[in-house]
């Protein structure tokens, strides 16, 4: 598991070449979150950041069968079709891939302390990310539901 | 009791810092009472914890709402909802 917090580019392959060290990975789904329209600025609470990474990371590594799982976003000034998070997931089938890399995104956006600042002024939180990360919350039958819909998926959502 | 209180993006930039040690009366114990305190504190702070403003919580750098207690030492932090991803 690999968690970080940084100003660089990450590379994508790279990332995720390291998943199949494990033989018995057979499934490794990818979302990457990119600047769109305008450029934008991110500020992050050092520290806070990593522990909710890690939680939340931790958290999809005990919901589904998960091998390994590296989460990396971007802070400070980005352009344009500049990469600002990675979520990759290493599984045996891609079900539990789709769905915990889903999962992750979606408590990422509700629960990491990042804010984005455009030139126009800071982001605003959008209510239809908070429903995203809603319908994660624990209860037998909807996580087996997720896990059905998401073997179904073929692609994973862009932001 | 002495507790240092963080500030993030738009209510940093209101306030013109990042961070303060305050020196809270016993009777505030919650993260909602150090809230109204600050509040007391002046205009600005009034603005930002004014109702029209989302701002959510942590102390000791976990998520939480504002019933949730706090102590000396404690470092509680405030910001809008996040946005990152």
């Amino acid at each position: 598991m690999k968690v970080s917090v940084q100003r660089e580019d990450f590379d994508i392959s790279l990332e995720t070449s390291l998943f199949y060290k494990d033989k018995s990975v057979g499934a490794v789904a990818s979302f990457v979150g990119a600047v769109r329209e305008v450029p934008m600025t991110l500020e992050h609470y050092p520290g806070m950041t990593e522990k909710a990474l890690g939680k939340i990371t931790r958290e999809a590594m005990s919901r589904w069968q998960v091998i390994d799982c590296t989460v990396i976003h971007r802070i400070g000034a980005l352009k344009v079709g500049d990469p600002i998070v990675l979520v990759a997931v290493a599984s045996s089938h891609r079900g539990d891939a789709f769905a915990a890399c889903e999962f992750i995104m979606d408590y990422l956006k509700t629960r990491a302390p990042f804010w984005k600042k455009e030139a126009a002024g800071w982001v605003e939180a959008r209510a239809t990310d908070d429903a995203a990360a809603a319908r994660w919350k624990k209860t037998a039958r909807s996580a087996r539901g997720h896990r059905r819909r998401a073997a179904r998926r073929s692609t994973a959502r862009s932001t | 009791m002495k507790v240092k209180v963080l500030f993030f993006a738009s209510l940093r930039e209101q306030l013109g810092k990042s961070m303060e040690e305050v020196d809270v009366p016993k009777n505030v114990a919650t993260v909602a009472a150090l809230r109204d305190h600050l509040r007391s504190r002046g205009a600005v702070y009034q603005k930002i914890f004014s109702g029209k403003n989302l701002v959510r919580a942590a102390v000791n750098q976990e998520m939480v709402q504002a019933g949730a207690t706090i102590k000396a030492g404690d470092e509680v932090a405030f910001f809008p909802p996040v946005t990152g991803g």
